[in-house]
C-alpha cells in the first residue's frame, strides 16, 4: 500500500460513521495529502467511491486486506 | 460557488427510535457530500430535539420488526402490548445498535450540528401541544411552511420522512 499522511481507524463503525469521521479527517489535511481509512463496515466499499464521485477527493486505492476494507483517498 | 451547492431539505415526522435515524443519516451524510441541508422538524418529529432524548420503538403495528428468537412471528400481538414491552424493545433495539456500531441518535444530531445542517422546529406544533422551546437543544430555529419552502422550493432533494 502506497504511503500516507494519516490514518483513520474506522473499524466496528457502521453507515454513516465512517464517511463522517473520514470527511472530518480530511479537513485537517492540506491538499494533496492522503488518507487512510480501515473499516469493517462492506457497505463503505461502495460508499467511499460514491464519497470520493461526490466530493473531488481522489480515491487512490480500495482493498480488502485482513478482514478489513483499506481505502486511500488523497485531498482534493 | 453558493449557487453551485446542491440542497437537502427533509421534513421530519416521527418520533420513535427507529425513524430518528432516516433525517439524521441522510443529513450528516449530505452535508459530508458538500450539500447544504436543512431538516424541518415537525408533529412528532419535534421529539428529536429534546435535549434529553426519550426515543422509544414499539413492534405495535408493525409486523415489519424483527425481533429476536422469530418472536416476530410467534408472540401474541395482544402480548407486545403489555406494560414494560415498550421498555424492553427499546433497550434491546438500543444494546443491537451499540454492538452493531450504530452511532446513537445523540451522536449523529451532534454531526448534523456541526456540519452546519439547519435545524427547524414547527412552531405550529411547539404551540398545538404547549411544547417548552427550552426543552430543545440550542441552535434551531423556529418557523413555519412558508419558512420550509423557502429552503424545500430552490433544494435538489425533498424528502418526507
Amino acid at each position: 500500500m502506497a504511503n500516507w499522511d494519516q490514518e483513520l481507524d474506522a473499524s466496528g463503525l457502521n453507515c454513516p460513521l465512517p464517511i463522517l469521521r473520514a470527511k472530518k479527517a480530511l479537513a485537517g489535511l492540506q491538499s494533496g495529502q492522503v488518507l487512510h481509512v480501515i473499516a469493517t463496515d462492506p457497505g463503505s466499499v461502495k460508499d467511499f467511491e460514491a464519497f470520493a464521485k461526490q466530493t473531488g477527493n481522489e480515491l487512490l486505492e480500495s482493498k480488502e486486506e485482513g478482514g478489513k476494507f483499506h481505502f486511500l483517498i488523497k485531498k482534493a | 460557488m453558493a449557487d453551485e451547492q446542491k440542497k437537502l431539505a427533509i421534513i421530519a415526522t416521527k418520533g420513535t427510535l427507529d425513524w430518528a435515524y432516516p433525517p439524521f443519516i441522510l443529513a450528516s451524510t449530505a452535508a459530508a457530500l458538500g450539500y447544504e441541508a436543512q431538516i424541518f422538524f415537525t408533529f412528532y418529529g419535534l421529539q428529536l430535539l429534546r435535549k434529553k432524548l426519550s426515543l422509544k420503538v414499539t413492534s405495535l403495528g408493525n409486523p415489519g420488526m424483527p425481533m429476536p428468537m422469530g418472536m416476530d412471528k410467534w408472540f401474541p400481538v395482544l402480548f407486545q402490548a403489555l406494560p414494560g414491552m415498550e421498555a424492553m424493545m427499546t433497550s434491546m433495539m438500543k444494546a443491537k445498535m451499540k454492538a452493531k456500531g450504530v452511532a446513537s441518535v445523540e451522536e449523529l444530531r451532534t454531526m448534523c450540528q456541526e456540519a452546519d445542517v439547519k435545524l427547524i422546529a414547527c412552531q405550529m406544533t411547539v404551540d398545538l401541544f404547549d411544547m417548552d422551546p427550552s426543552e430543545f437543544i440550542d441552535g434551531i430555529e423556529f418557523g413555519g411552511a412558508a419558512t420550509f419552502f423557502e429552503f424545500a422550493g430552490e433544494s435538489d432533494i425533498c424528502l418526507f420522512i
